[in-house]
């Protein structure tokens, strides 16, 4: 080799070092966090530990946990059919409400920030803490949110409808109505999502709307032929954002389920609390790990279902149909 | 006359629907004031008379200003290692040639898309194992090894705005790679870090399943995991239940206002639109 050569050979090993010196960091933190972390789950997840006893009394049952959880676990169909149901009715609300939502505070009118806050304010606190609120305004008897429907039946029956009974339910004390609780608890949370809309809907050009005016179009069409379809990027990532995240919902069913259970007959069971009770609660780490497998499966699954349909109902700007 | 009537139109819906959106706040202010005869009568919004005391019995009762504290050291030492690791990452991703870097680029992005409870139990595991169970550290820890995928990616394109020029000057007059980051890139991602810092401390100042399985001792607890442990003791008690609510809110309200724009600036950076 020539001085050039070794010379190169040595800057550019000098360059490697360098860019992974500054990654590593990120490179350390996922070997061990992420890459690490996964593999041990998926290893513990053909075992049984209880995360007490010593690393060498874990006993490697094979396929039992997996076997338990889809053949003799009731409670796994049962926390899977309560998030698949707040994750149904949840998102679309969400996606669509919040979009709506965006496209009114898209106006130029004055003072639309302190509306914007007002919307956006929700998202952003604490989660436990708007638990604790939102316990309250459901309580069955004195909960606002009863005494209003109350009001209107009261109402109602002054105005000689008083056949038309408005329920006054019983939220999260009642099998049926304990998920639309938890529901519209998060539909009060969109904030968020409204605020990306917003960044959205700034980026769709007027002269479509100007034109679209100069033809006599309604405000309606102007929203379904021009509005929706140029934002079909962001209500992809809204809807996959909220999906991910109404599968792993956690925080708000922990805190405003009394005793941290699963609510009246388990209707609040999701499957991240089913999760967290059969590792801290019960301690069975295996088979909290073979949940936790599944669920990244199915988070996987969805995801790429919802990714191959976007091609479908997804238009980018600059594409040619 | 037509644009008069929707202005209306618009202006009615706006304020309906954000009276409809602020009962949650306002009543749990309004129950936060009342006494416990007048928090279980029906329609009395405005207090009658206002009991500013509750707050006083909340704060004797419950350790808030442990719960305060103890949040606000994790949050800020959580900041402190996401910025500044996000940071030097970022510049790798962005300024630095290497081999493997856009593959491990590739890999670190698709981790944003893992289930966080893939690896808790590892994670608690491993905590364990080495005895940090109850302390603060795995909850800050972490925050230094590559400080979030999701800060990383918005200050990595950050930094790719950065005009090559700079940089160019810069190693020409023979700076190292560590000063073009440290006298360069990062006093220009100044609006992209406040951006992170602000996002950042919101999240971990709600992270609310950490906490729950790290801490154990009470008087460690954050300010999530604090309010959801008395709310099962003060069940009947509604107006000191929501009057110690408020008092959880407050520091993201007044960070909020103070902060607003960054909470905004976020989405434009990430140029999510499209």
């Amino acid at each position: 080799m020539t001085a050039i050569q070794s010379a190169n050979v040595r800057r550019a090993f000098k360059r490697n070092l360098e860019g992974y010196l500054f990654a590593s960091p990120c490179l350390v933190g996922f070997l061990i966090l992420t890459l690490g972390a996964m593999l041990f789950s998926l290893f513990l997840s053909f075992a049984e530990w209880d995360a007490q006893s010593p690393l060498k009394e874990i006993s490697f049952v094979g396929f039992n946990n997996y076997r338990e959880m889809f053949f003799e676990d009731e409670l796994f169909y049962k926390s899977l059919y309560n998030t698949a149901y707040y994750t149904f009715f949840s998102v679309p609300l969400r996606v669509t409400i919040a979009l709506l939502l965006a496209v009114l505070l898209n106006q130029k009118v004055r003072g639309i920030t302190v509306f914007r806050t007002i919307f956006y304010l929700p998202s952003i606190v604490v989660g436990a803490a708007t638990a604790v609120v939102w316990s309250w305004i459901l309580n069955p008897s004195y909960g606002i949110l009863n005494l209003t429907l109350h009001k209107i039946n009261l109402f109602l029956d002054k105005i000689y409808l008083g056949f038309i009974n408005v329920p006054e339910p019983t939220w999260l004390e009642s099998e049926f109505w304990s998920k639309p609780a938890l529901i519209i608890m998060s539909v009060w949370g969109l904030g968020s999502s409204m605020l990306i809309y917003l960044a959205g809907l700034q980026g769709v050009p007027d002269h479509l709307y100007e034109v679209a005016d100069l033809d006599g179009a309604s405000s309606l069409r102007k929203f379904w032929n021009i509005t929706v379809p140029m934002i079909t990027p962001t209500i992809f990532f809204n809807l996959i954002v909220s999906v991910i995240g109404a599968f792993q919902v956690f925080t708000q069913v922990y805190v405003i389920t009394v005793g941290h259970t699963g609510g009246p007959n388990n209707s609040t069971l999701v499957y991240v609390l089913y999760l967290y009770r059969k590792a801290f609660d019960e301690l069975q780490m295996g088979y909290a790990c073979a949940l936790a497998w599944v669920l990244f499966v199915m988070i996987l699954l969805f995801t790429m279902l919802i990714l191959r349909s976007s091609a479908l109902w997804v238009y980018y700007e600059g594409e040619r149909r | 006359m037509r644009r008069i009537v929707s202005r209306v139109v618009v202006y009615a819906l706006l304020i309906l629907l954000s009276v409809a959106f602020s009962i949650p706040f306002l009543w749990s202010v309004s129950a936060s004031l009342k006494s416990l005869d007048q928090v279980f009568k029906a329609g009395v919004w405005i207090p009658m008379p206002i009991r500013w005391t509750n707050y006083k019995h909340v704060f004797d009762n419950i350790p808030f200003h442990l719960f305060f504290v103890n949040s606000f050291v994790v949050t800020v030492a959580c900041l402190i290692g996401q910025l500044s690791s996000a940071s030097l990452v970022a510049f790798s991703f962005a300024r630095l040639r290497w081999f493997g870097r856009d593959f491990w680029f590739v890999v670190m992005l698709s981790t944003m898309m893992l289930p966080a409870v893939v690896t808790m139990i590892p994670h608690f595991v491993f905590f364990n194992y080495i005895g940090w169970i109850d302390t603060f550290k795995p909850l800050i820890v972490p925050s230094f090894l590559g400080g979030g995928a999701f800060n990383i990616f918005l200050l990595r394109q950050f930094f790719k705005t950065i005009p090559l020029d700079l940089e160019d000057a810069a190693r020409i007059d023979g700076c190292s790679s560590f000063r073009v980051f440290l006298q360069i890139m990062v006093p220009l991602a100044k609006p992209a870090l406040a951006t992170i810092a602000v996002l950042s401390f919101i999240g971990q100042w709600n992270n609310f399943i950490e906490p729950l399985i790290y801490l154990h001792a009470y008087r460690k607890f954050t300010v999530a995991i604090g309010i959801s442990m008395f709310k099962d003791a003060y069940g009947m008690f509604p107006h000191y239940m929501m009057a110690a609510s408020i008092i959880a809110l407050l520091p993201i309200l007044v960070l909020f206002f103070a902060a607003q724009r960054y909470f905004v600036s976020g989405i434009v950076l990430t140029g999510i639109k499209g």
